[in-house]
């Protein structure tokens, strides 16, 4: 049982998996490999990218302003916080679970971060850590009814949603708002990253990525380790470097509808802050102790109790992460309007959200689902009313294709769980 | 004969007016497959629970290499290096192989995982259980056949340098080839030295790789013999009736109350 002498153990390791399918030698396998994948219902955010791409595709054929760079700014602002609302559900929806109340919690906290800075006259970041450590509390009590008490979490969510949309009501009083022009709060959705800077963020995320691929690929590779291929690594390093340097030059682009009196240019203050907080969470769920037991719970909550996980914790700081996150999301979004008012967060934001994550490929069932999920759906949620918008269509087209949308997305999810179960992958 | 691995000595075990087990002795030797036999409610859940550390024991010594120890929880138990196999297998479907091996023992390098320490910690030992059914170890777990998903269970279970490997059921569901896989593995374990515990109801299965074979009629060891003594009728009277011949209970007509 002791290990034996390191070489020893190496090779009759490397002896034991020497046709390891997952250890694609080519592009070709890595190619054939993905198709498996696919034939097999573990589709990924391509659904959400095709999505994104028929929408484009068709608003910018219906009309020449949607490609316009003042409105793709203007869909990275509105996409937001759809992105960082669903990326909080993500962790819920990992564990099977639902949090509906996210959309008013998120509100609650906007009402409080813009009553501290009216009325208490604080400073920015304290009225937000106070807007977040609302949202922290909500999801504690929440976490803790549906661990604790096991009420299901549709039922313990739903009544959060009903009883928080008393918090801005009472605070604000009916038919009133709060203004929210804080300098750097309402700044995150006005103002622009100065154009230098934008660029020296831009290449230092690709450079980042680049150097930690290729750093992963050789000590995997020379360990004999399962890796990707060479060239697909390098794939993915251009591809990344072509998302991220193109849109960074285009909007650094003035994008002023009329260039000659205003100068608009640079990336919009809340694309660094949804980006920060995608890193974030990524390294989380992929990286860390706490990240694989999330995944773990959401599998088989029984294996994971057996293996020593405790499952009450765990479910307890998804929905803490959800409703902070959601409180953020609340933030952008009254950064976005300039107000809060009683109606914050109580409309379609949530559904929006779930349908966010859901389109971008995060499983209802549990289990499934990335950071990354929440942004590629939110954008193309947010697609949606932007180009109908353009379009002058009556609003109920916008409700109409955005529940299409949704319910699109949550068959492919229930079809391809189907067919992962027939395949084993 | 050599020192038993773990020894239970007069373990008495009841549930309110229940009496399940009655002075149960019970031992494992290295390097041996001890099969525990006997008919659905002779106590053999319970016997393997109590040595689990889930349940507790009423009376009776718990004996590990020679030493009474004290056990109160599966913690304590896998500390000692006993690691029990359950007959459903609690492995996460949408975790991989590596993962679920190190599943809440995750190695850690700073504050990330250790991914690379893991993965080859994993082949190797899967490696020199001579595990070559599985394809990739970055496999996912809902991919692979029972007799596979077995055979990940039972590796993750020796991973941990573990002494003794309780497997209840291993074979219950699987197919001729498959059972074949993990009887094969079985029997390697017992080879490399660990003291392994099989539950069966599958007689040929028992004769196929256990060395001794324990016997529980109503909570009370009907019979404590090296397989080759006895014969596959002999053990079945012993599990149906407590004795056969001079094997046995002398009183198994009155044990059943």
């Amino acid at each position: 049982m002791t290990l034996q002498t390191e070489t020893t153990d190496q090779q009759s390791a490397a002896h034991g998996f020497d046709n390891d399918n997952r250890q694609a030698a080519t592009i070709g396998d890595a190619a054939r490999d993905y198709v498996n994948r696919l034939r097999g219902g573990d589709m990924g955010s391509l659904p959400a990218i095709l999505g994104l791409v028929v929408l484009f595709g068709v608003f910018a054929s219906l009309n020449d302003q949607f490609l316009t760079t003042y409105n793709m700014a203007n869909l990275v602002v509105q996409a937001g916080s759809i992105c960082v609302l669903a990326m909080g559900l993500v962790f819920v929806l990992l564990l099977g679970e639902i949090d509906l109340s996210a959309g008013v919690a998120g509100g609650a906290a906007a009402t409080i971060t813009a009553l501290m800075l009216i009325d208490y006259d604080w400073t920015w970041w304290l009225a937000t850590l106070a807007g977040i450590a609302v949202g922290a509390v909500i999801g504690t009590v929440i976490g803790s009814l549906v661990a604790l008490l096991g009420i299901p979490s549709f039922v313990v969510t739903l009544a959060f949603f009903l009883a928080l949309q008393a918090v801005p009501l009472k605070l604000i009083g009916s038919g009133g708002s709060l203004r929210f022009n804080d300098e750097v709060l309402r700044g995150l959705s006005i103002k622009n990253v100065p154009v230098t800077a934008g660029w020296i963020a831009a290449v230092l995320i690709v450079a980042g990525f680049a150097a930690l691929s290729l750093w992963r690929y050789r000590s995997r590779a020379s360990r004999g380790l399962v890796h990707q291929p060479l060239a697909l690594v390098v794939i993915q390093i251009v591809v990344l470097a072509a998302i991220v340097l193109g849109l960074t030059a285009l909007l650094s682009t003035n994008r002023a509808p009329n260039p000659a009196v205003f100068n608009i240019s640079g990336i919009p203050w809340v694309a660094p802050v949804v980006i920060a907080l995608l890193l974030f969470w990524t390294f989380v769920l992929t990286r860390t102790r706490f990240g694989r037991h999330l995944y773990a719970v959401g599998g088989n909550a029984e294996a994971a109790r057996r293996a020593g996980i405790n499952v009450t914790r765990i479910k307890i700081a998804a929905f803490v992460i959800a409703s902070s996150m959601a409180a953020v999301s609340g933030l952008l979004a009254a950064s976005y309007t300039g107000k809060v008012s009683p109606g914050s967060g109580g409309g379609n934001e949530l559904l929006y959200a779930v349908g966010a994550a859901v389109i971008g490929g995060t499983s209802l069932f549990g289990g499934r689902g990335r950071a990354i999920d929440a942004v590629v759906g939110g954008l193309v949620i947010a697609t949606i009313p932007n180009g109908l918008g353009l379009l002058n269509q009556a609003s109920y087209i916008n409700f109409l294709v955005t529940g299409g949308v949704l319910l699109l997305a949550a068959s492919v999810d229930a079809v391809s769980r189907r067919r992962r179960s027939a395949a084993g992958v | 004969m050599t020192q038993p691995l773990l020894e239970l000595r007069g373990v008495n075990k009841s549930f309110g007016v229940v009496h399940v087990l009655h002075d149960v002795d019970f031992a494992v030797y290295p390097g041996q497959v001890t099969a525990l036999v006997g008919d659905n409610g002779a106590g053999k859940s319970t016997l393997v629970k109590i040595i689990a550390g889930i349940y507790g024991r009423d009376t009776g010594d718990y004996i590990f290499d020679g030493e009474q120890v004290s056990v109160h929880s599966p913690r304590d138990v896998a500390a000692l290096g006993v690691e029990v196999v359950y007959q459903d297998l609690a492995l996460c479907d949408n975790l991989d192989i590596v993962e679920n091996m190190f599943l809440g023992r995750e190695e850690t390098k700073g504050i990330g995982l250790d991914e690379v320490t893991m993965e080859s910690r994993a082949r190797e030992t899967l490696a020199s259980l001579s595990v070559r059914t599985v394809k990739s170890v970055r496999q996912s777990v809902s991919s692979l056949s029972g007799g596979q998903r077995q055979t990940v269970a039972i590796a993750k279970a020796v991973l941990w340098n573990s002494k003794i490997v309780l497997l209840d059921e291993p074979t219950a569901a699987l197919g001729v080839a498959q059972t074949r896989q993990v009887l094969d593995l079985v029997r390697r374990l017992a080879d490399r030295g660990l003291g392994v515990v099989l539950i069966s109801h599958n007689m040929g299965d028992v004769f196929e790789v256990a060395d001794r074979i324990t016997a529980l009629y109503l909570g009370q060891v009907a019979a404590d013999v090296p397989a080759k003594d006895v014969t596959h009728s002999q053990v079945v009277e012993l599990i149906t009736a407590g004795r056969s011949g001079d094997l046995g209970l002398t009183n198994a007509a009155t044990a059943t109350i």
